[in-house]
């Protein structure tokens, strides 16, 4: 059983062994480039299905569209709309990287009778951990340390260039699943207090291992918090959950940290709070779109740090997604119980 | 703020291995225990002196401090100056001033004869006024430098002795801050955080590469070189991220301090840079830890280890470093301390991709410039007024 060992949470992968059967067709966008499946992946994946990228699906539908019982779907590609649905009779699942699905029409794919799989434990310690980097970093002011250390023109280390603490701090997780309450037992290891928001309060022994105390109210939270941080998935009700007024609640001395969905925010709402220093920075994985325009105005803000979407960007994470994936991807095909299944 | 600034004259603390054998330690509750973990001894530390016979020079102070003395009458402290690129800060300025009569390096100079008798002490803020045998000659009435951080290789100490002055540090002040910048560099390195910002605002960057890859920390190994106080915080956070910690020290620490942060005990520090994904220097500079880092420990680390240096730079051997990080013999580096700081425009050190450098900012934070100040000011009262002290640093 070739599958790697123990990953982010769910247990050890096991892929069924092929032998004496055709190997299954399963649909990417490509392999390698700036989108693709990556090239060691695809190797491994080969022995397991028959890759079909776009390219050639397109070159030779005929034969192909009934073949294709899956597809693989690397980070939103391919792009499924009704008219690829419509083509691929057999289609079975669709298997999808990451833990957000907010791409997805899952009431299309559903009336196809499309079952659709995430990878939500995989990739929560590495958010977790991206999310306190980018707490430590704003706080400390690293990346503009980092320019004072290497820039040509400097010529001593002023005395009186200073951040502030995370030891110690308040941090307000707004968002307490599975990556949430992971940012909690890290932070809780500064001596942070910690505070949370949830659509539902977690236990009292969940609550007491890491000190965290529930916030009913948003507002109780954003008013005490000196880091705020967004990890809530991004759904309807949680579009636009920080707006203008919910900036506004916060201490002019706190930091917002999203690491969640650009959506989540209101941009221009943030834009305006860190331009008149309604709260004091802000440091975000993730914005709307991705990238930014050019010549958007978050990237002119001196107290923004911006990070390209690397929330699960290791290589041992995306491993493991990819082995979660085909791993949903052979039981989907095989009518067992699909490890990982987005239910409507 | 988030500590409140009560003041607790005495207590008594079980001794950390490694440190020196004093029965009491003044310890500033808003260094001892942080955020909403709340126990204050109220104490108000304008409590009357005990002067205490125990003390080395027998000093003492007979009235008690809740008299409002003239400024004249304070012991007199030399900083280099208030405000500028290199003098004290300027809200630091009222807690020197509290205690003692403040004199920059420009007054002694214009007025030696008259300056030198009142100066008791020096306060060294970022390793300046310089102490040199001419300065200490100057000063006849000198009792103690007290230096704010922890770090004293600056000072020779062995020389100040001579003179019968004693040296402090601030080693409670610093221990928080300088753990999280340890964190912070390790997150950053193994998340390529710098190169990721300079990614998603480059005026060239069209989209974002999918295969665009750091490592993990979570579950990584991490070893630590000099398991102090601050050796020991970074356990502690590093612990919340299921690392696996590995240590190297002069001396093994007791079994529950080991088992609360789950660390092992490396005798030979061979094998804790064989195991390593991250290797972190937390020890102080002397002349047995100097260059302690060179191209033998750089070959023994694994081809994927970052290596990160929150000590001094001169533990290090820089030149290897350079030579480790070109030929990919590690797969990065992080400095908060380099040799000299800042290094030359031209060092290689700063063309390299695979690094991270800050410049020096392991307590740059608000609150811990201020409580470095108060554990100083702490350490130079206690000399003045014959109290044991708290953080003295002896020469060896």
């Amino acid at each position: 059983w070739p599958g790697s060992g123990a990953g982010g949470g769910a247990g050890p992968v096991r892929l069924a062994g092929m032998e004496g059967q055709e190997l299954p067709y399963v649909l990417i966008d490509c392999i390698g480039g700036r989108y693709g499946v990556y090239e060691d992946h695809a190797e491994f994946m080969e022995k397991y299905f028959h890759l079909i990228t776009m390219k050639e699906y397109l070159e030779n539908k005929k034969f192909l569209s009934k073949k294709i019982r899956a597809i693989y779907m690397w980070y939103h590609k391919p792009v499924i709309n009704e008219e690829l649905l419509q083509s691929l009779p057999n289609l079975k699942i669709v298997a999808s990287s990451g833990v957000g699905i907010d791409h997805l029409d899952l009431n299309l794919l559903s009336s196809y009778g499309v079952k659709v799989s995430n990878t939500p434990f995989v990739v929560s310690t590495d958010t977790a951990d991206l999310g306190m980097a980018l707490m430590l970093a704003s706080s400390r002011r690293l990346v503009e340390g980092y320019q004072l250390a290497v820039s040509p023109d400097t010529e001593y280390f002023p005395a009186d260039w200073l951040g502030t603490e995370v030891s110690g701090a308040t941090l307000g997780i707004v968002g307490m699943g599975t990556i949430g309450y992971k940012v909690a037992e890290r932070a809780k290891a500064f001596e942070m207090k910690i505070l949370y928001h949830n659509r539902n309060q977690r236990n009292k022994e969940e609550e007491s291992a890491i000190g965290a105390i529930y916030c009913k109210k948003i507002d109780d939270l954003l008013q005490q918090s000196d880091f705020v941080l967004l990890s809530v998935n991004l759904t309807p009700q949680t579009h636009k959950l920080i707006g203008k007024r919910e900036l506004a609640l916060m201490k002019p001395t706190a930091t917002l940290i999203n690491i969640s969905r650009g959506l989540v925010v209101d941009q221009d709402a943030l834009v305006e709070a860190l331009q008149n220093k309604v709260i004091k920075a802000a440091a975000l994985d993730v914005t709307y779109p991705e990238p930014l325009p050019r010549d958007h105005p978050l990237l002119k803000l001196k107290n923004v740090i911006i990070t390209p979407h690397i929330g699960s960007a290791t290589k041992k994470t995306r491993r493991l997604m990819m082995e979660n994936m085909m791993e949903s991807i052979q039981a989907g095909l095989t009518g067992l119980p699909i490890p990982n299944e987005v239910l409507l | 703020m988030f500590r409140s600034k009560a003041f607790s004259l005495l207590k008594l603390i079980p001794l950390m291995p490694g440190q020196s054998d004093l029965a009491y330690k003044l310890i500033h509750p808003a260094i001892a225990s942080h955020g909403h973990r709340c126990h204050r001894r109220s104490v108000d530390y304008r409590q009357g002196y005990k002067t205490c016979p125990s003390s080395a020079e027998g000093r003492t102070i007979n009235a008690p401090q809740t008299k409002v003395m003239a400024e004249e009458e304070l012991p007199g402290v030399l900083i280099l100056d208030i405000g500028g690129t290199h003098g004290v800060l300027e809200n630091l300025a009222p807690l020197l001033k509290k205690h003692f009569c403040l004199i920059t390096m420009k007054e002694f100079l214009e007025n030696k004869k008259e300056m030198s008798k009142k100066i008791q002490s020096v306060f060294v803020f970022e390793c300046r006024p310089t102490v040199d045998r001419e300065l200490l000659e100057s000063l006849p009435n000198l009792k103690v430098i007290g230096n704010s951080g922890v770090g004293v290789d600056h000072l020779d100490l062995k020389m100040i002795s001579s003179f019968g002055i004693k040296v402090t540090n601030t080693p409670h002040a610093v221990a928080d801050s300088t753990a999280d910048i340890g964190m912070a560099l390790m997150l950053a390195s193994a998340r390529r955080l710098v190169e990721g910002c300079q990614i998603a605002v480059s005026p060239d960057t069209k989209y974002f590469a999918v295969d665009w890859l750091g490592v993990e920390v979570t579950r990584a190994t991490l070893g630590i070189i000099g398991m102090g106080s601050i050796g020991y915080k970074v356990a502690q956070r590093a612990r919340a991220f299921d690392m696996r910690i590995l240590y190297h020290n002069r001396n093994r620490r007791r079994k529950e301090e080991e088992e609360a942060v789950g660390a092992h005990y490396c005798e030979k520090m061979e094998d804790l840079l064989q195991q390593s994904d991250f290797v972190m220097l937390v020890v102080n500079l002397t002349p047995e830890t100097h260059k302690l880092i060179g191209k033998k420990e750089l070959g023994l680390m694994k081809p994927t280890a970052t290596f990160i240096n929150i000590s001094r730079g001169a533990v290090i051997d820089q030149d290897a470093l350079v030579e480790a990080l070109q030929n990919k013999v590690i797969r990065a580096a992080a400095l908060d301390v380099t040799y000299p700081e800042p290094l030359p425009r031209d060092h290689p050190l700063l063309k390299l991709n695979n690094i991270i450098i800050t410049p020096h900012i392991g307590t740059a934070t608000v609150q811990a410039i201020r409580m470095m100040a108060e554990e100083a000011i702490a350490n130079m009262l206690s000399v003045l007024n014959g109290q044991p002290i708290p953080s003295e640093v002896l020469p060896k």
